[in-house]
């Protein structure tokens, strides 16, 4: 018991610092915190439907959580997820419309499009990382924005559905769709989402890639020592990572939207930063957390429609965890290590 | 003389581009990385019009707006320095909070979402350059902190190669152990450069709700701070390097603006792909196909 709570001891007082420093922020622009929590608990936990729909939310922010903590884990920020989940979902989507084949068939061939778009576009920074010491956070933030443009451009044209004039792609044949538990459209990526939990604690604590991907975390030189080939796992990690990105995008295209629109994501890939950081890179601390950043998302517009505090208080609240939680789990360790060659031949920049 | 109009709105669209990446070098010489620069633009742009809203003034607004750069600069450096958090953290948390707090304020000042009303905007400053017709076409009617953003090239290029203060801030971002051995109080400088580096990243974004717009919207920074890194990285970490690339992808926005998916020697470059060029050529950059782009030693690393 002493054991967990040391655990929990440093996220909860991160949670509780942010939101100390939200009520301030609330009470400045007079408004009452109390209140304003309490519309946001309400509108998050407050019946079965707000369940639901918080439940919805945690779906894409868990899997793209583990994204982002199965980089960290391997030592690399993977800022990427965000354009790694836009491909992602984009293939998951034509997949979709594009292709007739019997549901028993076609949600997993759309799953395995999404992962694979999300894998390419995780493999792109991990390529460049191992072979040319490009810092991935560079070249992360990079792509996330050529993903944007990309994607956009093609649900403009190429992909574009002709009947009507919003950036988008026709809807998916219905034997793609993920089918639903409840009337309240919570959908089996929850199973999902939660498969990819069980895999991602399994394949860290009892797959001897893991072992070899934390080792290459914990310090690339001496992993180098024990024969571990250091690029190798840098693009092995930012292929899963980026897989898993792409699969919190095939996810919420095939159970939510049943299409991909522009920005149909409203952000999960960031959020997931704070996801990941707030549980600690594991595999349950990060579904923990995502389903408290559900809760907060999905609280918040309840919160919004019921007092005068806008949602965006969540936002604050995020960056304030990744400042408080950061320093604990990444602070003085090295989160972002150097390049394993880049540095002797004269590096990445970030190096 | 519509070519001439090419060359002002590009002069224009890299405006902004040029003063974040001048803030970016600063931080970065000094061993900071500095990917906040679109959170302190996003500050500066909102805090540049609020100034402007409540004073009517927009040089206050501009005031303002820097003060709210530098406020994130400040906490920026703060937590790399003093508490040790890791750069990119620090980075992307300061990111995430300057998107929260200025959609946040945005509503709750304004009670509707989206963009603020308009406000009184900068003037251009005519120079008088009448007799000299291209020249005065191009450059002698442009916004004051077009103007500016040359005198801080010129400036910033100055201070780093031609000053001791250059010479103690730089070695601040490639050797600190010799630096601080050689009586260089290494946080002092950096403290001093990431600050200075979020005053320039405000007024970037001062620019853009003063200088173009005249409003502030929502996230209207729109990864103009990340081009901003990418002309850094793409000048390789000098000033007049960094404003030439600045200038460079100013000119492929003002192209992609001029065509709007028109033919350009009979082949259509779509507009997206114009946009996305910025951040294809870093990458390309970075890889080392065009030149290695080498960053400062002891950039982002504990010292």
């Amino acid at each position: 018991m002493r054991r967990i709570l040391a655990i929990a001891a440093n996220p909860l007082a991160a949670l509780g610092l942010a939101f100390g420093v939200a009520s301030i922020v609330i009470v400045i622009s007079g408004e009452n915190p109390l209140s304003s929590f309490g519309a946001m608990f309400a509108g998050a936990l407050g019946s079965g439907p707000a369940l639901s729909e918080t439940l919805i939310k945690t779906i894409p922010l868990a899997i793209s959580g583990l994204a982002v903590a199965l980089g960290l884990r391997a030592g690399l920020f993977n800022i990427g997820v965000e354009g790694q989940l836009l491909v992602g979902g984009l293939a998951a989507a034509y997949a979709g419309y594009a292709i007739e084949l019997p549901a028993v068939a076609h949600i997993p061939v759309c799953i395995a499009a999404g992962v694979i778009g999300g894998m390419i576009w995780g493999y792109l920074p991990g390529i460049l990382k191992a072979g040319r010491g490009v810092h991935e956070v560079i070249s992360t933030i990079m792509l996330n924005y050529i993903a944007f443009y990309l994607t956009h451009y093609l649900v403009t044209h190429q992909l574009k559905d002709v009947h009507t004039m919003a950036p988008q792609t026709p809807a998916i044949h219905p034997t793609a769709v993920l089918p639903q538990i409840s009337q309240s459209g919570l959908h089996w990526g929850i199973l999902i989402a939660g498969l990819c939990v069980l895999w991602f604690a399994f394949f860290l604590s009892r797959s001897v890639k893991g072992f070899e991907l934390k080792a290459v975390g914990q310090g690339p030189d001496a992993a180098r020592a024990s024969g571990i080939s250091v690029p190798g796992m840098i693009v092995l990690a930012m292929v899963l990572s980026g897989g898993l990105a792409g699969l919190a995008g095939s996810v919420e295209v095939l159970g939510v939207h049943h299409k991909f629109y522009d920005q149909f994501s409203p952000g999960y890939g960031f959020d997931s930063i704070a996801v990941a950081i707030l549980g600690g890179n594991t595999a349950i601390g990060t579904a923990l957390s995502a389903l408290l950043f559900g809760a907060l998302r999905n609280g918040a517009i309840g919160m919004q429609l019921a007092t005068n505090t806008p949602k965006e208080i969540v936002t604050l609240i995020q960056a304030i965890v990744i400042v408080f939680a950061g320093m604990r789990l990444l602070g003085r360790t090295q989160a972002v290590p150097s390049p394993p060659e880049g540095e002797g031949r004269g590096g990445g920049p970030h190096g | 003389m519509a070519d001439l109009e090419l060359i002002r709105s590009t002069l224009r669209l890299a405006t902004p581009l040029i003063l974040a990446a001048m803030g970016g070098i600063l931080s970065e010489r000094s061993g900071v990385v500095n990917i906040a620069l679109e959170g302190m633009m996003l500050a500066g742009a909102f805090f540049g019009m609020l100034g402007s809203y409540w004073t009517g003034n927009p040089w206050i607004g501009v005031t303002l707006g820097m003060a709210a750069g530098g406020l994130l600069g400040l906490i920026h450096a703060a937590l790399t320095q003093r508490t040790k958090l890791n750069h990119i953290v620090s980075g992307v948390a300061l990111n995430i909070f300057a998107l929260g707090l200025t959609t946040y304020l945005l509503r709750r000042v304004f009670t509707h979402a989206g963009s603020s009303p308009p406000v009184n905007g900068l003037q251009n400053w005519s120079l008088g350059l009448g007799r000299i017709p291209v020249v005065d076409q191009v450059i002698g009617d442009q916004n004051p902190l077009f103007y500016l953003a040359v005198v801080i090239v010129i400036g910033l290029g100055f201070m780093l190669f031609r000053t001791p203060i250059g010479l103690r801030l730089r070695s601040a971002g490639e050797n600190p152990e010799a630096a601080r051995s050689a009586g260089i109080r290494v946080g002092m400088a950096r403290y001093l450069a990431v600050t200075a580096s979020g005053v320039l990243g405000g007024l970037a974004g001062a620019y853009l709700s003063l200088g173009q717009l005249n409003m502030f919207a929502e996230g209207m920074s729109g990864g103009r701070g990340f081009i901003a890194l990418a002309a850094v990285i793409f000048g390789k970490w000098n000033p007049y390097g960094a404003a030439g690339a600045a200038l460079f992808f100013g000119f492929f926005d003002a192209l992609q603006m001029r065509l709007q998916g028109q033919a350009i020697l009979g082949i259509t470059i779509p507009s997206e792909f114009m946009l996305m060029l910025p951040y294809v050529l870093t990458i390309i950059a970075l890889a080392g196909f065009v030149g290695k782009a080498v960053a400062p030693a002891a950039l982002g690393k504990e010292d």
